[in-house]
């Protein structure tokens, strides 16, 4: 959709500026006159609310920083001093602390959005496996990140994820080493985790402009699944139309996010993080953060430690093949009988091996885990055989035709109406 | 989100939790016997705590606790700033002033004792860890600082769900009033010997605690009314709770701002989310070429 | 849109246009609240934690040890303070200039405690950038007006620490402090 801009510089400065270094304009193509899909649902708002989850993370992070102390017989007390002594330390810690989950609920939504309007298939391929890449960098950024606090499960979180690598073959044992900086997780691994929890934010800043790039080059997919054909009946400008709709979005989500910061703030952590490290002592029963609970149940699900390794990463590297195991051409699932059930079926089984990852490693859900675990692999299987038979149901021609119910009695645009073409039930 | 597939959605995520819901009871099986819930003046969105009830625990923490927990997070002055017990500073002055505190080195060398001040960390009562299980028979008292935090059980499905609306997360407090109360001598039939130094506690995962019942009926005075007569019992079961009371605001010091910033948050979210809304209708009622949303 | 907002100023029926701008105007000043809210915490987590703040409690010197024509260099709330046992000459010097004639005029009487003129208490970073004078060490350069001499910037301060060549523009100031006995004084 990067049509020619229509940016006009208004004042003698803007025309200066615009012909020396043209970030005005840069900032009005991509923010203002941008044209969007107008029959985006509130499923679109998540990119923004994204958006904004990194900013209020670095925010509070940088400042968490100023008062934290990355060394392992402070690091316990310094977080402590923040709840305790620093004006509104509790608050930053907090928001911080569920920023990281809220920012995970708000990823997942995202993602299966994606997956379940298509929005990977061409000509948005790229753009999907930026996102895998920075749903990668997000997951290091929060492990290390939950490191810090060196309490119990930081510590045995990071002894057990650090030993994964320890499965590869041959320099297994040596990567392991040179991570922890030690024979341990001690001192030296507490430092560079900290350095690198500052780093990692910046690089998934540096790929979500990747990433927002490669949106507003290929536009954005919408619920119909069908591409924008007729810019001026199909889209609106991204402000005010979007803007509002994003902002209002955001609130909304912010209201969650408040209600755990100020009212169960511990709600989504672990009670032995507040018992400081202890090398001696592993908790009864160590699970990581929720949002690392399917990956953990596949990773358990495997009896074999380089297979469950293999496993656990297969299953995050599979989505960046998504684009060419799903064979439909059709993008919405609205339109997709079968494939529609096999997304919601997959939601379920990502959920159920959620719950597996919380339960202990032992039977039944051992068992249940190896078949959930299949079950979840199988979605990408079966995507590639279903694209093969499955026949779509009718289909609107143009967003437009679905949007504005043209053509009344045709059986596209009633299918439309009928299930996606509610931009916004409200309005 | 378009109806259907909302509706869609609900009934995945209805199913997975009825799944969840039926393998929950395996999981309860165990060791553990759950604390029962006691009713605290802090929980809920509103929660303030009871100043009378805290400067109670603290006392029953100073004279018989602190004997053997540390509380090193803890500072003296802690004890007057809002949100807390809240003493007066004059009070807190004079308390930190019984205190003995290591200083030093002084001009010669010598580390020194003097008398504490309201900055000043609550002494700890052993050296370090391995004088505290000497002392203890091998155990080590816990530092008491954010225990009451650190002190919890498996809620399991689907309470955990419903405790996001209810706010319930005192698992901690239950736990140590439980604990407080839960010594049984005998122990009761069944249970093998007990070796030394090991007591029997009905809430303690396992039931084999290294702490001695550490507080009988009557041992703390508490301050009188103006009948002579304490207001509240002096019972195991009344400092039990005090204690844990006390011990819920030495982990949460800014429990109370926190409630009470978190409705001022809320409410201002409510305000501006709802003009947010009516704007959202107002800008998207027309659409740039004129025709209406839909 | 003057217009429109005439029309609801006069009790007409309010337009659409009008409707739509208030909302926006409602909308975008709850917006500018919220943020500022917002930036309350990120600001005030600037400022000294309340350990800090305690931490500055008053402290006690015993001044007994200081032998005419020494000083000592201690610190409270994280600030250097300099104790300077005074000569006679020393007191002389001070109170023989013309107060008018300095460049922060204030007399050494107003720098000291009735009676204790021989003990000088004054923080102990120049006035002009910070740095610590010299002049507590014997063997030190005590500067042309037998005080205190700060090498970063060429500043001189005299036996009353007072700014009297060089770029800084003030005395050093004396921080607040009073006798607790003869020899004894409590800062803060």
């Amino acid at each position: 959709m990067s049509g020619h801009s229509s940016y006009t510089p208004k004042t003698g400065f803007e025309r200066w500026l615009d012909a020396r270094l043209p970030i005005v304009r840069l900032m009005h193509d991509s923010a203002v006159s941008y044209p969007v899909p107008r029959n985006l649902n509130y499923f679109w708002t998540f990119g923004g609310i994204l958006m904004f989850m990194l900013v209020a993370q670095i925010v509070t992070g940088i400042i968490l920083a100023m008062h934290y102390t990355p060394e392992s017989k402070m690091a316990f007390n310094s977080v402590e001093h923040i709840m305790r002594d620093v004006n509104y330390g509790w608050l930053l810690r907090y928001l911080h602390s569920n920023g990281a989950s809220m920012f995970f609920v708000a990823v997942y939504i995202h993602i299966f959005r994606g997956l379940y309007y298509g929005s990977y298939k061409a000509p948005r391929e790229v753009l999907w496996i930026l996102g895998v890449v920075i749903f990668l960098l997000m997951m290091a950024t929060a492990f290390m990140g939950y490191v810090l606090p060196w309490g119990q499960m930081s510590f045995w979180g990071a002894t057990v994820i650090t030993n994964l690598f320890s499965a590869l073959p041959v320099v297994g044992e040596t990567i392991v080493t040179f991570l922890w900086g030690g024979y341990s997780v001690d001192n030296p691994t507490l430092n560079r985790f900290f350095s690198l929890h500052y780093l990692l934010p910046f690089m998934i800043f540096g790929v979500v402009i990747l990433h927002v790039w490669a949106l507003h080059h290929v536009g954005q997919n919408n619920p119909t699944g069908v591409e924008v054909k007729n810019v001026q009946k199909e889209t609106v400008p991204f402000t005010p139309y979007a803007t509002i709709k994003d902002l209002f979005a955001m609130v909304c989500f912010i209201f969650v996010f408040s209600y755990f910061v100020f009212y169960q703030p511990n709600f989504m952590g672990h009670a032995d993080n507040y018992i400081p490290a202890n090398p001696a002592v592993t908790p009864a029963h160590i699970v990581p953060e929720w949002y690392f609970l399917p990956f953990y149940a596949i990773l358990r699900a495997i009896p074999d430690k380089l297979g469950g390794v293999i496993a656990m990463f297969a299953a995050i590297a599979v989505l960046a093949f998504l684009p060419w195991l799903d064979t439909s051409k059709v993008k919405s699932m609205t339109y997709r009988p079968v494939a529609k059930v096999m997304f919601w079926a997959f939601v379920f089984v990502c959920i159920i091996l959620g719950w597996l990852g919380a339960m202990p490693a032992e039977e039944p859900y051992v068992t249940y885990s190896q078949i959930f675990t299949a079950l979840y692999f199988g979605y990408f299987i079966g995507l590639f055989v279903i694209g093969l038979f499955e026949k779509p149901l009718a289909m609107p021609t143009s967003i437009a035709d679905s949007v504005l119910g043209a053509m009344p009695g045709g059986s596209g645009s009633r299918m439309a109406s009928a299930t996606a073409a509610e931009p916004h039930a409200k309005g | 989100m378009t109806l259907p597939s909302f509706r869609q959605a609900s009934l995945g995520l209805a199913a997975g939790l009825a799944f969840a819901a039926l393998a929950a009871p395996v999981q309860a099986a165990g060791e553990r016997v759950i604390p029962p819930a006691q009713s605290w003046s802090f929980s809920g969105p509103f929660g303030k705590f009871d100043r009378a009830q805290l400067q109670r625990g603290f006392k029953v923490v100073k004279e018989v606790c602190a004997n053997c927990h540390s509380m090193s997070l803890m500072r003296i002055r802690n004890l007057s700033q809002p949100g807390g017990p809240e003493f007066t500073p004059g009070q807190v002055t004079a308390l930190a002033a019984t205190y003995t505190v290591k200083d030093g080195p002084n001009e010669t060398g010598e580390m020194f004792d003097r008398p504490g001040r309201p900055a000043d960390a609550f002494p700890a009562p052993f050296a370090n860890e391995q004088a505290a299980r000497a002392a203890n028979g091998g155990a080590y008292p816990p530092d008491l600082s954010v225990l009451a935090k650190a002190r919890t059980y498996e809620r399991g499905f689907p309470r955990f769900v419903f405790d996001i609306f209810t706010q319930y997360q005192e698992q901690g407090p239950d736990y140590i009033h439980a604990l407080m109360v839960g010594y049984k001598d005998p122990p009761p039939a069944g249970t093998p010997e007990l070796l030394p130094g090991q007591y029997y506690n009905t809430y303690m995962p396992g039931h084999l605690i290294a702490m001695p019942q550490p507080i009988q009926d009557g041992q703390v005075e508490y301050p009188k009314g103006p009948d002579g007569k304490s207001p509240v019992p002096e019972t195991i079961d009344q400092y039990g709770k005090d204690v844990a009371a006390f011990m819920v605001w030495m982990a949460e010091p800014h429990l109370e701002a926190r409630k009470r910033t978190g409705l001022q948050v809320m409410l201002f979210l409510l305000v501006f989310g709802s003009l947010l809304y009516y704007t959202k209708k107002k800008v998207w009622s027309r659409m740039p070429d004129g025709s209406p949303a839909h | 849109m003057a217009q429109s907002t005439n029309m609801a100023a006069a009790g007409a029926k309010p337009t659409e246009g009008t409707r739509r701008d208030f909302l926006v105007l409602a909308t975008g000043a709850a917006g500018v609240v919220g943020l500022g809210a917002v930036v309350i915490p990120l600001v005030s987590q600037l400022a000294p934690d309340a350990q800090t703040v305690a931490a500055g409690a008053p402290i006690d010197v015993d001044l007994a040890p200081i032998a005419e024509g020494q000083a000592i260099k201690l610190f409270w709330r994280g600030k250097l303070i300099f104790v300077r046992h005074r000569t006679q000459k020393e007191i002389d010097e001070a109170r023989a200039v013309n107060v008018a004639s300095l460049k922060d005029p204030q007399a050494d009487q107003a720098r000291v405690k009735e009676g204790k003129a021989q003990y000088l208490v004054v923080y102990g970073n120049c006035t002009h950038l910070g740095c610590i004078p010299l002049g507590n060490a014997p063997g030190e350069s005590k500067g042309e007006f037998d005080g205190w001499f700060c090498p970063c910037h060429g500043s001189h301060y005299d036996s009353s620490g007072r700014i009297r060549k060089g770029p800084a523009p003030a005395n050093l100031p004396v921080p607040p402090y009073a006798f607790s006995a003869d020899t004894k004084i409590k800062i803060g």
